[in-house]
């Protein structure tokens, strides 16, 4: 087994203990950190990997929060045929948004999902008789079990995100190793030498949309699930901006980039708005020097001056 | 039918009519070429001549205006770029053009496993150029000389039935420049399109040239020919035509 799978199976193994080990408190936020995190490395795959900037994730994330959501509540589905719809809910959004914006790069190609993707939400908010626009809709708890576990419960919510987290990281893992992944390299260090080597450029830009929006969806479609609740917040601009955030503070292109990224920004927001109510200006500060000191990201950083080998 | 070469062998490459306008100013008029398979060609012309443009349009970076480009018989006209790559035509920039945040090794595997090559082809392609020792460093710390020859590996990881070389020892150093010719006469069984400034280097490697001059072909034959050539000698040191 090679280092960089041993990393990851030792980060999912040190988050299984981290149940046993941490404070109730501690262990809940860690479960909704690990489902953003899955919404994180979702997003990495197109900005870290490829070199997309989508300003437009939050479409597919509510695809997916909303795919599961009102099947189970208008049409009463059990978890995992929801869970399904989600999936091929954002996998066809961003198969259909990946199409035409791809047309564009660069500032165009982040306006153009960025105007997609507030779309999306005054979509949301159209059909507000079904959705409930802003205010949102709270989950019937019945539905929310899979295989005898009640997904409500602290344990169920903290393992069934620890489960869906090592799922998408193992699958990360072994996309940017395959050719595929490396393409996306390829692409995103000199995309018109991919394309004179052969590789069809377009084609697996949108590839990389559909797999990182599925990914996306899956994230969406998992915090509703287990935090029993679904809004038109999770599709609005700020839901877009906040994985590039936690990309860019963990490391753009690494695989635990997300997660570190995610967690400590998490973290900052929860420590500084116990101390003062001007809690955005301490967490701004605190972005500011990161991006200044740290412009590759934390494990980015790292990668760099320490250990070449970090995935 | 094949189609035959000026030289009497098959040609690997034909255009016919090539034409690129830009914005009312011609940079290729109506290029009827043809490249036999196995020749090592060199297209040469002064500054201007639309050297670059006319590869360009071969290897599908530029469109052409009108015109039509075959390739083993094949119309590729109207292919995108990748698609005439994996037809077995390497292309290697004018302005160096590699995977700087990537390892050298990483640069030639890219080429090499797209088009079907495995690693010992990497191994085997960084070795015939001298890089093997520099294989993990990344590619933006080689020198300028050797990112170069970096991509021109990269062109032979591809194993290609057409090379088509723009400018490769553009600022490469002598001792480099002689390495370099050395790699070409030894590639045996590929067919390859050179755009070169370098005199020495058109005259040790091509077998037959070709010379562009406003966009139109002025003259092709063997070097012995062109060196004779008045047309040739006129263009480049701009008297007025014998």
């Amino acid at each position: 087994m090679d280092r960089a799978l041993a990393l990851h199976l030792g980060v999912i193994a040190a988050l299984g203990l981290a149940y046993f080990v941490l404070p109730a408190y501690h262990a809940g936020n860690l479960a909704r950190i690990m489902v953003l995190a899955i919404y994180a490395m979702g997003f990495n795959l197109a900005f870290g990997y490829t070199g997309l900037l989508s300003l437009g994730h939050a479409l597919f994330f509510g695809a997916g929060m909303y795919g599961l959501a009102l099947s189970m509540q208008h049409f009463g589905a059990p978890t995992l045929p929801a869970l399904l719809i989600a999936l091929v809910a954002s996998a066809l959004v961003a198969a259909v948004v990946g199409a035409l914006a791809l047309r564009t790069k660069g500032v165009a190609f982040m306006i153009v999902t960025l105007m997609f993707a507030q779309a999306g939400y005054l979509t949301a908010l159209y059909f507000s008789a079904w959705t409930r626009g802003e205010e949102g809709f709270v989950l019937p708890q019945a539905l929310r079990r899979f295989a005898g576990f009640d997904l409500s419960s602290a344990a169920g919510r903290y393992f069934a995100a620890l489960l869906l987290f090592a799922l998408t990281l193992l699958l990360i893992g072994a996309i940017v190793r395959a050719p595929f992944g490396r393409a996306l390299i390829a692409i995103r260090e000199n995309e018109p030498r991919a394309t004179m080597l052969g590789y069809d450029v377009q084609r697996l830009k949108w590839f990389a949309i559909i797999v990182s929006g599925t990914i996306s969806g899956l994230a969406g479609a998992t915090y509703a699930l287990l935090f029993g609740y679904a809004g038109a917040s999770f599709a609005a601009v700020p839901y877009s901006i906040l994985p590039l955030l936690y990309v860019l503070l963990g490391g753009a292109g690494t695989t635990l980039g997300p997660l570190v990224g995610t967690a400590f920004m998490i973290y900052l927001f929860d420590l500084s708005s116990s101390l003062t109510d001007a809690y955005m200006l301490i967490a701004g500060v605190v972005l500011v020097l990161l991006t200044m000191f740290l412009p590759q990201g934390m494990l980015g950083t790292l990668r760099k001056r320490a250990l070449p080998w970090l995935p | 039918m094949a189609a035959l070469g000026a030289a009497g062998a098959p040609a690997i490459l034909q255009t016919r009519g090539l034409t690129k306008t830009y914005a009312g100013v011609q940079a290729n008029v109506d290029v009827d070429f043809d490249l036999p398979t196995g020749q090592i060609r060199a297209l040469i012309g002064p500054n201007g001549a639309g050297k670059s443009t006319f590869v360009g349009m071969l290897c599908g970076r530029i469109p052409a205006t009108r015109g039509t480009v075959m390739f083993d018989n094949k119309d590729i006209s109207r292919l995108p770029a990748h698609r005439r790559i994996r037809l077995g035509i390497a292309y290697t920039f004018q302005i160096t053009s590699v995977f700087t945040g990537l390892s050298v090794r990483e640069n030639v595997a890219l080429a090499a496993h797209r088009a079907g090559g495995t690693e010992a082809t990497v191994t085997e392609v960084l070795a015939r150029v001298g890089l093997s020792d520099r294989a993990d460093q990344p590619a933006g710390d080689l020198s300028y000389g050797h990112q170069r020859i970096l991509e021109i590996a990269m062109g032979l990881a591809q194993k290609p039935r057409l090379f088509i070389l723009d400018e490769p020892t553009q600022g490469l150093a002598e001792s480099e420049v002689a390495e370099f010719k050395a790699l070409i006469r030894g590639l045996s069984g590929t067919t390859i399109l050179l755009i070169e400034h370098n005199m020495s280097v058109v005259m040790e490697t091509a077998q037959f040239i070709t010379v562009l001059n406003h966009g139109a072909i002025l003259a092709e034959g063997t070097p012995e020919q062109i060196r004779a050539n008045p047309h040739v000698q006129a263009a480049y040191l701009g008297t007025e035509d014998a």
